[in-house]
């Protein structure tokens, strides 16, 4: 991963804007801000990112390359979609967010162990083993990101809310052992690996 | 009254034994009242949801929406694909316009969806089930079959983020929406006014950062005790689990009393429609509203 980090840099030197509008989705909207701080306003997790919206699009411009791929702030994005419905110049902020903490991820600057990279992950692999999200398994990764102790202290510490919703029929112990899933779970593996596939060859990756 | 049909995409969250398995009971009998027939799209997929970008990148997603919308065009042609669940919907009308605006993507998407033997052409339409209730039925349409006015219930009506943004309802404001306040009144509720009927109760964020979303629920739920309201609703099954499960946890840090019922609009109206308590779904409530079970026990 940091070999496709060198990569880029040996790419696109220090012109980190355009490697954005290359590589990130909807990266090419970026220049567009007019740095009015609207969406820095209009965030729900605002006073708890390291750099807002607003920072980030001037960091891009400023070059800060490193900085900005190191930022936690992309990582505290809920897509709530009020920075988008806001933005004066209709740049759509949370598709940039998104895709800079999709870019930072896969060339691994992204900070480790940020609790929403590693819940975002898990998620994701969850839903391409069966093309659905099995709930039970996602909940059970998300307590033992952090180790086996950690994960027993999770797991007790939300006993009595996972008790709540087995006995409303709403948490399903029996998920463990398979549950639901697609019958052609195994085409969709394959559709997601050609897309993935196209994506890289398109944006320059090598493997 | 001929039927409406509608490609139906459940979502994960709304299979069986899943966190919003309730709100597909509650819907059953409000569409055989109001005459729409969903019928399920056949193995569908998920469809990345809210943080599927982390690891998921851009067509990868695109691959996943567009694998639902080219089953719904292929077993279901002429159907408007409807979903009860806001990330669900907004992935898929995203998905849909973009491929839409950009023939490129539609051609790469259509090379990764041919591993699922599948292609997609663009002829799906992809809806919420509010724009459904709204836009096909109406108000009038849903007022015709209340049976059981829901008379001095007060509800704080909340519409939260993704059923609001982006794309929103039709004619609506994105900062003040007034659709749920009037499907409130529409079942003979009172809607209340308060102020964070379109706060975000933190999303997927209230597994990854729990204090910060819990700041959001108790905000959320305060408002709507300090103006009056005895439950929320809302159309979004993120926003009902979140603000209902947590509850309890923000009891347990910050010593509160906070036990307001979370429920579906479609919870009320099956209730309004002469449901009982099992086909409205209420079993499946962690918080119960007495209220409404008296009302539909009457």
């Amino acid at each position: 991963m940091s070999n496709q980090n060198q990569q880029a840099v040996a790419r696109y030197h220090n012109n980190f804007l355009r490697e954005v509008e290359e590589r990130v989705e909807d990266g090419d909207w970026v220049k567009m801000c007019m740095q009015c701080g609207v969406c820095a306003g209009s965030c729900p997790l605002g006073s708890a990112w390291e750099h807002t919206p607003q920072k980030i699009f001037m960091m891009i411009r400023a070059g800060k390359r490193d900085e900005v791929l190191k930022s936690d702030a992309m990582w505290m994005c809920t897509s709530c979609y009020n920075c988008i419905v806001r933005c004066p110049r209709k740049l759509p902020i949370t598709h940039i967010m998104h895709g800079l903490a999709n870019y930072a991820h896969r060339l691994d600057m992204a900070p480790k162990g940020q609790p929403t990279r590693v819940i975002a992950k898990l998620f994701w692999d969850n839903l391409v083993k069966t093309g659905r999200v099995n709930e039970l398994k996602f909940s059970l990764a998300m307590y033992f990101k952090d180790g086996f102790v950690q994960g027993i202290k999770n797991a007790m510490a939300m006993q009595s809310a996972g008790l709540s919703l087995v006995k409303a029929k709403r948490l399903n112990p029996m998920e463990i052992i398979g549950g639901h899933k697609c019958k052609d779970s195994s085409g969709i593996k394959k559709m997601i690996a050609r897309a993935r596939e196209i994506e890289d060859r398109k944006k320059g990756f090598t493997s | 009254m001929a039927k409406k049909n509608y490609a139906f995409y459940p979502g994960c969250s709304s299979q069986k034994g899943a966190s919003a398995s309730n709100f597909v009971t509650s819907i059953g009998m409000m569409c055989d009242k109001l005459d729409i027939q969903l019928n399920e799209i056949p193995d569908w997929n998920c469809c990345g949801a809210s943080i599927g970008y982390g690891e998921g990148g851009e067509l990868p997603r695109l691959a996943l929406n567009a694998r639902n919308l080219a089953l719904a065009e292929k077993n279901l042609p002429g159907q408007d694909l409807v979903s009860g669940c806001p990330a669900c919907w907004l992935s898929t009308r995203e998905t849909a316009e973009r491929l839409h605006q950009h023939s490129d993507l539609m051609a790469e998407t259509n090379v990764a969806l041919k591993e699922a033997g599948l292609s997609f052409k663009g002829g799906v339409k992809a809806r919420h089930m509010v724009e459904v209730l709204i836009e096909d039925v109406g108000f009038a349409g849903m007022k015709a079959q209340v049976v059981k006015p829901l008379e001095g219930l007060k509800i704080a009506g909340y519409v939260g983020c993704q059923t609001n943004r982006p794309f929103g309802i039709a004619g609506e404001s994105f900062e003040n929406p007034m659709y749920l306040d009037k499907m409130i009144e529409t079942v003979g509720a009172e809607a209340v006014s308060y102020d964070q009927k379109v706060t975000c109760c933190g999303g997927a964020l209230a597994f990854s950062e729990p204090e910060k979303s819990q700041k959001q629920i108790r905000d959320i739920v305060e408002s709507a005790y300090d103006n009056g309201a005895e439950m929320i609703v809302t159309p979004c099954q993120l926003c009902q689990a979140n603000v209902e499960i947590y509850q309890s946890e923000i009891n347990k840090k910050h010593g509160t009393k906070l036990a307001m019922p979370v429920m579906y609009y479609s919870q009320l109206m099956t209730v309004a429609y002469g449901g009982n308590s099992k086909q409205a779904g209420l079993d499946g409530n962690i918080i119960h509203s007495q209220k409404l079970r008296d009302i539909a026990a009457k």
